[in-house]
C-alpha cells in the first residue's frame, strides 16, 4: 500500500514539477536505466524531466544527482548534510584517527610520529593483567548490570501496570535517578556503602551482617558499582517495559484468563514473549550505558585512581591518556572498547534494517 | 502535552483492559485480600529502595562534620545540635561558578544538537530518496548514539590542541572574557556533535508519524523544501522539541567525561559543575560526606527541577 501511495506521490511530484518548468519534458533516455535499476517499474516511462542538455549546468548536476539518489537529493541536502558531517568528523573521523594513533608509539607532548605503524600496542593489552581484568569486568559489569537492571525494571513495570493508585507518583519516583548525573549518584552511593555510618551497612547490622567494605573491599566493588546502577537505570528499563505492556492488546490478557491462567503464568508465557521489542531496545541502551560507567567509577574514587577491583576498559584507557599519557596505548584500548560496542550494536542495527527501520 | 503516551494509555486502560468503573470497585472492594495488599507493599518497598540514597543524603547535608554523621542514623534527621546549613553555603560558594559555566555550554549545544538534529530528521524522513543510498547515512548518524566515547577522546584532544580556537575568539578576550572560556566553546561543539544522533532518532520517530497529505500538499502548491520544513514541519514539532530539549538538556548537564577531557582541571575558570563536584569534599582529614551530599543536591537542581516539572516529556524522551 505504502509503495502505491509512494509512486503516486512521485508521480505527482514530478508532474508538478514539469508543469514549473519550462523544459523539455519526456526525454526518458537515460532516466529511464537509472528508474529500472531502481526496480520501481511503475517509474519507467512516467514524464521524466532532465535538462535536456538546454539548462545551466549547475542545474544539471543538480538534476542528475536527483535522479542518482532520489528526488529530493539535492534539496533535501543543505537539512541532513552539515549534521551527517559534523557526526562524521567527530565519530568515524576520530575513530578512523584513534586507530591510527593506536598504530604509533605516541606517549609525549609531542604530536604522534605517524611513519612508524605497528600493532605493538595492542601485543601489549594482550599480555597486560591490567587490561585483561579490565575487559573481564567490562563484560561481567555490562551482563550482570543488563540482566538485572531488565528484570527488575520489567518487575516494576508489571506491578505498575497492575491498576494501583497514584500510579503517576510511584512511575515519577521510580524514573527520579534517571534524572540525575552519574557524579552526582556517584555520591549518594559512596555514602550509601559508607563503612561506619551508610544505611547499607545500618540496615544490615540490624540483621546482624556486616559492617562490609563494600567500596573498599576488590571482590566486592564490582557488585556494589552493579547494584547503583541498577538503582539510577531501572526506572528506564521500566518505561520501555511499560509501553510494551500497553502496546498488547486486551484480548491477549482475557485469552489467557478464560483459559484458567494464573496471572503468574499468563506474564510467563503470554505477555512476557511479546515483550522482546521492549527487552531488545532496553537491553541495547542498558548495555551502551554500562560501557559508559566512566563517570561513576571516576567519581566514585575521586579521581584518576584504578577502582580497584571494578576497573573496566573505559576508566583504564582514560587514565592511561590522561594520567600517565600513554596516548597510544589508550588508543589501543579504545579500539577494543569499540570492538566490544560493535560487536553489540552491530547485530541491533542490522536487526533494525532488516526490520525496515532504517 | 501531558495527554502524550505514557497518560493516554491510562485511559486505555479504565476503559479496554479492565470494565472500567464496575471492575476497579470491584477490585478496591475486593482489595482487602492478601494478594492487593502485597502488591502495595511491594510497590512502597519499591519507592522506599529508589527514595533511600536521595533521603539519606539530604538529611546528611545538613548535619555537622564529623560529629553529626557519626552520632547519628543515616537516614535521620539531624537533631537541632547536630543542624547546620553551612555545608550548603558552602558547596554554593564552591559550585556557584560551575553552575554559571555549565549553563553557558549547556543551554547553546541543547539548543543547536536539537535543531541540527530536526533538520537531519526532516531531510532523511519527508524528502524523497532511494532507500540504498539513504540507509547507509541513516545507520552511520543512528550508531552515533552507541559510540563509547572512550574511543574518540584521543583524537578529541589532538583535534582541539590543534584548532587555533584562541586567536580565533581573540574579540571575546578584548572583552573581558578569561581565555580559559575556549573550553567551554570546545564543550558546545562536541556536545552538539555527539548530541546530533540521539535528537535525531528522537525527531525522526516523530516526523515518520506526520501526516504525508499534509507535506504533500504542501509541496503540491509549489512550496520548496526548505519552506515546507519553515511553514509546517517546523511548527508541528513543538511537543517533540519539548521532549528532546529536556532530554539534551539532562544529557549535557550531567555529562562529566568530555568536561574531564576539555577543561580538565576543577580549578580551571571555566569548570563545568560536576567536574567541581566530583572532587568536592575530598581532603587528607577523609571525605566530608555533608558537603559532598549538599554539593550533589546543588547540582542536580536544575535537571530535578526540569524533571519534575517536565517528567513526562523527560519520560518520552527516555522511551523512545
Amino acid at each position: 500500500m505504502r509503495d502505491i501511495l509512494s509512486s503516486v506521490r512521485q508521480r505527482l511530484r514530478r508532474a508538478a514539477h514539469a508543469t514549473r518548468t519550462s523544459g523539455d519534458a519526456g526525454d526518458g533516455g537515460e532516466d529511464d536505466t537509472v528508474a529500472s535499476d531502481d526496480g520501481d517499474p511503475a517509474l519507467d516511462g512516467a514524464a521524466v524531466v532532465t535538462d535536456g542538455g538546454t539548462a545551466a549546468s549547475g542545474d544539471g548536476i543538480a538534476e542528475r544527482l536527483n535522479d542518482r539518489f532520489g528526488d529530493d537529493f539535492t534539496e533535501s541536502a543543505p537539512f541532513w548534510l552539515p549534521p551527517f558531517l559534523l557526526v562524521g568528523l567527530f565519530v568515524y573521523g576520530a575513530i578512523a584517527w584513534n586507530f591510527v594513533i593506536s598504530l604509533t608509539d605516541y606517549e609525549g607532548f609531542i604530536g604522534p610520529d605517524y611513519s612508524d605503524l605497528d600493532f605493538e600496542m595492542y601485543v601489549r593489552a594482550a599480555n597486560d593483567s591490567g587490561v585483561i581484568d579490565a575487559t573481564v569486568n567490562t563484560f561481567l559489569l555490562v551482563v550482570a548490570f543488563t540482566a538485572v537492571a531488565l528484570a527488575f525494571g520489567m518487575v516494576l513495570a508489571i506491578l505498575i501496570d497492575r491498576n494501583i493508585r497514584f500510579e503517576n507518583t510511584f512511575r515519577t519516583i521510580y524514573l527520579l535517578p534517571m534524572s540525575l548525573s552519574f557524579v552526582v549518584t556517584a555520591q549518594f552511593w559512596l555514602w550509601m556503602y559508607n563503612y561506619n555510618n551508610g544505611v547499607v551497612n545500618i540496615v544490615l547490622g540490624t540483621a546482624g551482617i556486616g559492617p562490609i567494605s563494600w567500596i573498599g573491599n576488590s571482590s566486592l566493588v564490582l557488585w556494589a558499582v552493579v547494584f547503583a546502577l541498577v538503582w539510577q537505570f531501572s526506572g528506564y528499563t521500566m518505561v520501555v517495559y511499560l509501553a510494551g505492556l500497553r502496546a498488547i492488546p486486551t484480548e491477549h490478557y482475557e485469552a489467557a484468563r478464560v483459559d484458567g491462567a494464573s496471572t503468574l503464568k499468563m506474564y510467563w508465557r503470554v505477555i512476557l514473549p511479546q515483550l522482546k521489542g521492549s527487552t531488545i531496545s532496553a537491553a541495547i541502551v542498558l548495555m551502551v550505558f554500562a560501557l559508559k560507567a566512566f563517570d561513576f567509577l571516576y567519581s566514585l574514587v575521586s579521581g584518576y585512581r584504578p577502582p580497584n577491583g571494578a576497573d573496566i576498559l573505559a576508566t583504564k584507557m582514560v587514565r592511561e591518556a590522561y594520567s600517565t599519557n600513554n596516548w597510544a596505548y589508550a588508543s589501543a584500548i579504545a579500539i577494543i572498547l569499540f570492538l566490544m560496542a560493535l560487536s553489540i550494536i552491530g547485530p541491533y542495527l542490522y536487526y533494525e534494517y532488516k526490520q525496515g527501520n532504517l | 502535552m501531558s495527554d502524550e503516551p505514557l497518560d493516554g494509555s491510562d485511559s486505555t486502560d479504565s476503559t479496554g483492559r479492565t470494565d472500567g468503573i464496575a471492575d476497579r470497585l470491584r477490585d478496591d472492594l475486593a482489595g482487602v485480600d492478601g494478594y492487593r495488599v502485597a502488591l502495595y507493599v511491594t510497590i512502597l518497598a519499591m519507592t522506599a529502595f529508589f527514595l533511600t540514597p536521595i533521603e539519606s543524603g539530604l538529611v546528611t547535608a545538613f548535619k555537622t562534620n564529623p560529629e553529626g554523621i557519626s552520632s547519628t542514623l543515616p537516614f535521620a534527621p539531624p537533631p537541632p545540635r547536630f543542624f547546620t546549613l553551612e555545608k550548603w553555603q558552602t558547596a554554593l560558594a564552591a559550585l556557584g561558578r560551575g553552575m554559571v559555566n555549565s549553563a553557558l555550554y549547556a543551554v547553546p549545544a541543547t539548543i543547536l544538537s536539537a535543531l541540527l538534529g530536526s533538520f537531519a530528521a526532516y531531510g532523511l524522513t519527508q524528502a524523497d530518496w532511494r532507500a540504498r543510498y539513504k540507509a547507509p547515512v541513516l545507520t552511520m548518524l543512528v550508531a552515533g548514539i552507541f559510540i563509547p566515547y572512550q574511543a574518540v577522546l584521543v583524537p578529541l584532544s589532538q583535534f582541539w590542541g590543534a584548532m587555533p580556537l584562541q586567536e580565533l575568539l581573540t574579540p571575546l578576550w578584548v572583552l573581558g572574557v578569561p581565555e580559559a572560556y575556549t573550553g567551554l566553546v570546545e564543550l558546545t561543539i562536541t556536545h552538539v556533535a555527539y548530541g546530533i544522533p540521539i535528537c535525531m532518532v528522537l525527531f525522526r520517530s516523530y516526523y515518520r508519524n506526520v501526516s504525508e497529505e499534509m507535506i504533500e500538499a504542501a509541496r503540491l502548491d509549489g512550496a520548496t523544501f526548505r519552506r515546507t520544513y519553515r511553514r509546517i514541519v517546523f511548527p508541528i514539532s513543538t511537543p517533540m522539541f519539548a521532549v528532546v530539549l529536556i532530554y539534551q538538556f539532562t544529557q549535557i548537564w550531567n555529562d562529566l567525561l568530555f568536561a574531564l577531557i576539555l577543561v580538565s582541571t576543577e580549578s580551571s575558570p571555566a569548570a563545568p559543575v560536576v567536574l567541581i563536584l566530583a572532587g568536592l569534599g575530598e581532603s587528607m582529614e577523609g571525605q566530608d560526606f555533608a558537603l559532598r551530599m549538599a554539593g550533589a543536591f546543588i547540582a542536580a537542581l536544575p535537571t530535578l527541577i526540569v524533571y519534575i516539572m517536565f517528567g513526562e516529556e523527560f519520560a518520552e524522551g527516555v522511551a523512545t
